[in-house]
C-alpha cells in the first residue's frame, strides 16, 4: 500500500475510536511534556550557571609562567631542580606566539604592584593591578558606580569600594594613611552613601611607581652608573642593580634601573565586589587601571628581581606572568597543552568546569529518567490502545488480508497509527512542556523580584530539545507499536473470517 | 498444466493435503485432492459440513497453504509462493465473496470497493472510474455513498461482488454467497454471478451445501467428503447425486 493510503486509512481508524485515541495521545503528550519540562529545566540551569561562569572569567583563563616559576609547578616537581636550559623566557616573542594559538582571544601580562597612591594630599599604600578590556564583561562590573575604562590605555582608575571608603573617610580609616590590601572588611566599616561614592568619580589620584628602565650591562667589572635625569629619582640599589658578572657572555646581558614616576589617573568607576570572584592574583587589588596603560608604564614588580638573577637573562622584556583567555572553557585544555609544549608552566581552573559539566550530565540524566517515567507509562497506553484496536478490528484485518493486504501492509498500518499518535502527542507535549517552562520562569521571576534579585531564565527550551522530544515520542510510540502490529499481522484471516 | 485448448487451467490441484495439528491428533481437512477447473468454467464445491470445501476454497484464494501437494492457478504453484506473492495473488488473480459479505461497516460502498485498488496501488486518478464501473455492474451506482448498514442483505452482497470485481480478477471464489439471503435475493445474486461469468469469462468456484443452487448454477459439481474428492460430474449425474 502507498504511504498516503496508509496514512489515510490510519487516520480514519484513529478517528473512529477518536475518544480513546485522543486519551492515549494526551497521555503521550503529558509524558513528553514532563520530559521536556525536566530537560529544559536542566538546560536552563546549565545555561544559567555556564553564563555565570563565563562572566566570572575564571574558567576560560590560563595563567602562563616560565618553567622557573613556582606557581605553575606540579607539587611533585617542587622538590626537584629545574634544568636552566629548558627554561624558555616569557618575552614579547612568546606573547606573540601565544596570541597566535587557536581559540586564544586575549593575552595580556599580569601587572600587580604594591605601591603608594596620593589623593587630595594624602598618601595611601595599596595594591594596584591591571585589568584587561574583557574584564568589562565580568560580573563585578555589572553593578558599578560610574563606568568601565574608556580605552585600553586610558589614564583612568577603577577603585574597590574599600579603598573608596578610605579616600572618603580619612578619619575613620585605621592607621590614617595606611590601607592594607586585604580581603573584604568586616566589622566597623565606615558607612558611605552612593552619593559620596559618586562624588569621587572624575577626581584624580596619583599613582607612584617605579619605572623599570633597561640598562645594558657593561663588561666586567660592572661599573656603577650615575643618575639619569633631574626629574627622576634614581633608586639604584644592590638588589635592583642586576649583576651579570657571573655570566661569561658579558656585554649582551641586561640589567635595569628603577626610576620613580608619578601617573595621574582619573577615577571613572567604583566596584563593590572583587573581579574574578577574588580568585586571580589581580582581583585582590584595590585600585585597577587598564592593562594597556599599566604595560606602557613599565612598572617594576617584585618578580623582576627573579629575572635578573637568571643565569642567561634575555635582552627583551620578560613578563612575570601572562594571562591567556580562550573563547570557551572547553578549549582551555588544548590551549594549555599547546602552552606546555611551548615550554611554559600553566595554571587554570579547568577542573571546576569539568566536574560541573559532569554534574550537569548526571543531573540531565536524572531529569531525563524522571521525565521519561511518564512517557514510559504513556507508551504502555499506546500498547494497550493498539492491542484493543487489534482485537476490535480482527475482522477488518482479516478482510484486508483477503483483499490482498500483505502481513507487512497490516504491520505498517498499525505502525503508522502508533506513529501518528506519537507525533501528535510529541508536538502537543512540547507545547505543554514549553508552557510549563514559561510558568516556572514566570513564577521564579516573581520570587526573584520579591527578593530584589535580577530576572533569570531558569527553564530553557533549545531547538534540539524540541526536535529531540518529538523524535523520541515517535520512536517510543513506534516501539510500542511493534507488539500490536506483529499481533495484527499474525492474525490468520481464515480463522477470523470463518468465526466472525 | 495446459487445459484442453492449450491455455493453462484456471485451477489445478494435485494431491493437495491440508492437515492441522490439534494437540496430539492430526486433523486431515484435505487429504489428497486432485482436480482441475478450466478457465471460464462454473464449478460448485459441495459436501457436508467439515468435508473440506471451505478449506479448499481458502487454499485457492491464497489465504492458506497446502501442507503438501501442488495447487496451481494459471500455471503458478501457490504452495511455493512467498507470503508477499500470495498477497499479490489475492489482490490480482482472485476475487472473493463471503456468506457474511464482510464489508467494512464504517466505510461507504465506494470506499469499500476502493479498498482492493488501494492495496494494489492503483493510481488515484484511475480509482474513481473503476469503482463507478464496478458498482454500475452490480446495479449499485446510486448507492455509492451509503454505508453497508443502510443496505439490504442482497445489496450488501452485490457491493461485495463489486469489491471482488474491481481489480479484474480472472477467478471468483464464492463461499456460501447466498447463505445469509432469502431465496429471492439469493437467486438474484447467483444470476449476477452467472452474468459476470458469461460477460467477463470469469472462472467461478462456488462453495455451497445447497443442492438446488449447485445444480442450477454449476456446469460441473465436485463433491468433497472427509477431505477427499468423492465424486465429480454434471449436475444431475447419478454418481454426484448419490453422494450428496
Amino acid at each position: 500500500m502507498k504511504a498516503n493510503d496508509l496514512l489515510e486509512l490510519a487516520g480514519r481508524n484513529l478517528r473512529e475510536s477518536g475518544f480513546r485515541n485522543s486519551l492515549t495521545t494526551v497521555g503521550v503528550a503529558v509524558g513528553v511534556a514532563s520530559l521536556v519540562a525536566m530537560l529544559s529545566l536542566g538546560a536552563g540551569l546549565q545555561g544559567l550557571v555556564s553564563e555565570r561562569f563565563a562572566r566570572s572569567g575564571l574558567f576560560n583563563t590560563i595563567g602562563v609562567f616560565t618553567a622557573r616559576d613556582m606557581r605553575g609547578m606540579e607539587r611533585n616537581e617542587r622538590r626537584t631542580g629545574i634544568l636552566e636550559s629548558n627554561v624558555r623566557p616569557l618575552d614579547a616573542d612568546a606573547r606573540k606566539e601565544i596570541s597566535a594559538l587557536p581559540n586564544v582571544i586575549e593575552v595580556y601580562p599580569e601587572v600587580r604592584l604594591l605601591t603608594d597612591v596620593t589623593f587630595e594630599g594624602r598618601t595611601l599604600f595599596t595594591s594596584v593591578s591591571g585589568l584587561s578590556p574583557s574584564a568589562r564583561l565580568n560580573e563585578a562590573f555589572e553593578k558599578m558606580h560610574g563606568k568601565f575604562f574608556s580605552a585600553p590605555e586610558a589614564e583612568e582608575a577603577i577603585l574597590h569600594v574599600d579603598f573608596a571608603r578610605d579616600l572618603l573617610a580619612p578619619a575613620n580609616a585605621p592607621g590614617d594613611s595606611f590601607a592594607l590590601p586585604v580581603g573584604p572588611r568586616t566589622g566597623n566599616t565606615p558607612e558611605v552613601t552612593d552619593a559620596q561614592l559618586d562624588s569621587l568619580l572624575g577626581k584624580e589620584i596619583v599613582l607612584h611607581y617605579g619605572e623599570r628602565q633597561a640598562v645594558p650591562t657593561p663588561a666586567q667589572p660592572p661599573a656603577r652608573r650615575s643618575g639619569r635625569g633631574a626629574s627622576a629619582k634614581k633608586l639604584d640599589t644592590a638588589a635592583t642593580r642586576a649583576d651579570a658578572a657571573a655570566n661569561d657572555a658579558a656585554g649582551d646581558t641586561v640589567s635595569f634601573s628603577v626610576v620613580r614616576r608619578d601617573q595621574r589617573l582619573r577615577i571613572v568607576g567604583i566596584i563593590d565586589t572583587e573581579p574574578y570572584a577574588g580568585i586571580t592574583a589581580s582581583s585582590a587589588a584595590r585600585v585597577f587601571l587598564p592593562v594597556g596603560l599599566a604595560e606602557k608604564l613599565h612598572p617594576a614588580m617584585a618578580s623582576n628581581l627573579r629575572d635578573i638573577m637568571q643565569a642567561k637573562p634575555s635582552a627583551s622584556e620578560n613578563y612575570s606572568a601572562l594571562i591567556v583567555r580562550v573563547d570557551d572553557p572547553a578549549r582551555v585544555q588544548p590551549a594549555q597543552d599547546a602552552l606546555k609544549k611551548m615550554g611554559f608552566r600553566t595554571f587554570s581552573l579547568l577542573d571546576a568546569t569539568k566536574s560541573l559539566r559532569r554534574v550537569f550530565v548526571i543531573l540531565d540524566l536524572f531529569l531525563a529518567i524522571f521525565g521519561s517515567v511518564a512517557l514510559a507509562v504513556a507508551s504502555l497506553g499506546i500498547v494497550n490502545t493498539l492491542v484493543m484496536s487489534v482485537l476490535e478490528r480482527r475482522r477488518e484485518i482479516g478482510v484486508l488480508k483477503a483483499l490482498g493486504a500483505s502481513d507487512a501492509d497490516v504491520k505498517r498500518l498499525f505502525f503508522v497509527e502508533a506513529g501518528v499518535m506519537g507525533t501528535a502527542g510529541g508536538a502537543l507535549g512540547v507545547l505543554l512542556g514549553w508552557l510549563i517552562g514559561r510558568a516556572i520562569n514566570f513564577g521564579t521571576n516573581i520570587y526573584l523580584s520579591q527578593q530584589d534579585l535580577p530576572h533569570e531564565t531558569i527553564v530553557l527550551l533549545p531547538l534540539w530539545l524540541i526536535g529531540g522530544a518529538i523524535a523520541f515520542a515517535v520512536a517510543v510510540s513506534l516501539l510500542s507499536g511493534i507488539y500490536p502490529a506483529a499481533r495484527a499481522a499474525r492474525l490468520d484471516p481464515v480463522q477470523v473470517l470463518r468465526y466472525e | 498444466m495446459p487445459g484442453g485448448n492449450g491455455v493453462p487451467n484456471a485451477i489445478r490441484a494435485e494431491n493437495v493435503c491440508r492437515h492441522y495439528t490439534m494437540g496430539e491428533s492430526v486433523v486431515k481437512a484435505l487429504d489428497g485432492v486432485s482436480l482441475e477447473v478450466h478457465t471460464g468454467e462454473r464449478v460448485a464445491l459441495v459436501g457436508a459440513s467439515g468435508s473440506g470445501k471451505s478449506t479448499l476454497l481458502h487454499l485457492m484464494a491464497g489465504l492458506d497453504r497446502p501442507t503438501s501437494g501442488t495447487l496451481e492457478t494459471q500455471g503458478r504453484n501457490l504452495a511455493a509462493m512467498t507470503p508477499e506473492e500470495l498477497a499479490a495473488h489475492r489482490r490480482g488473480t482472485v476475487g472473493m465473496i463471503f456468506q457474511a459479505f464482510h464489508l467494512l461497516p464504517r466505510m461507504t460502498l465506494e470506499e469499500n470497493v476502493e479498498l482492493p485498488l488501494r492495496l494494489a496501488e492503483v493510481p488515484r486518478e484511475e480509482r474513481a472510474e473503476r469503482v463507478r464501473e464496478a458498482l454500475e455492474r452490480v446495479g449499485l451506482a446510486g448507492r455509492a455513498a451509503h454505508r453497508p448498514g443502510e443496505l439490504s442483505g442482497g445489496e450488501q452482497q452485490r457491493a461485495a461482488i463489486a469489491r471482488a470485481l474491481v481489480n479484474r480478477p480472472s477467478i471468483l471464489l464464492a463461499d456460501e454467497p447466498t447463505g445469509n439471503l432469502d431465496s429471492r435475493n439469493g437467486e438474484e445474486i447467483m444470476r449476477l454471478v452467472r452474468s459476470l461469468n458469461e460477460s467477463l469469462r470469469m472462472t467461478v468456484v462456488l462453495v455451497t451445501h445447497e443442492r438446488k443452487l449447485a445444480a442450477s448454477f454449476a456446469e460441473r459439481v465436485l463433491v468433497l467428503s472427509d477431505g477427499r474428492l468423492a465424486a465429480e460430474g454434471r449436475p444431475g449425474d447419478p454418481a454426484v447425486e448419490a453422494l450428496r
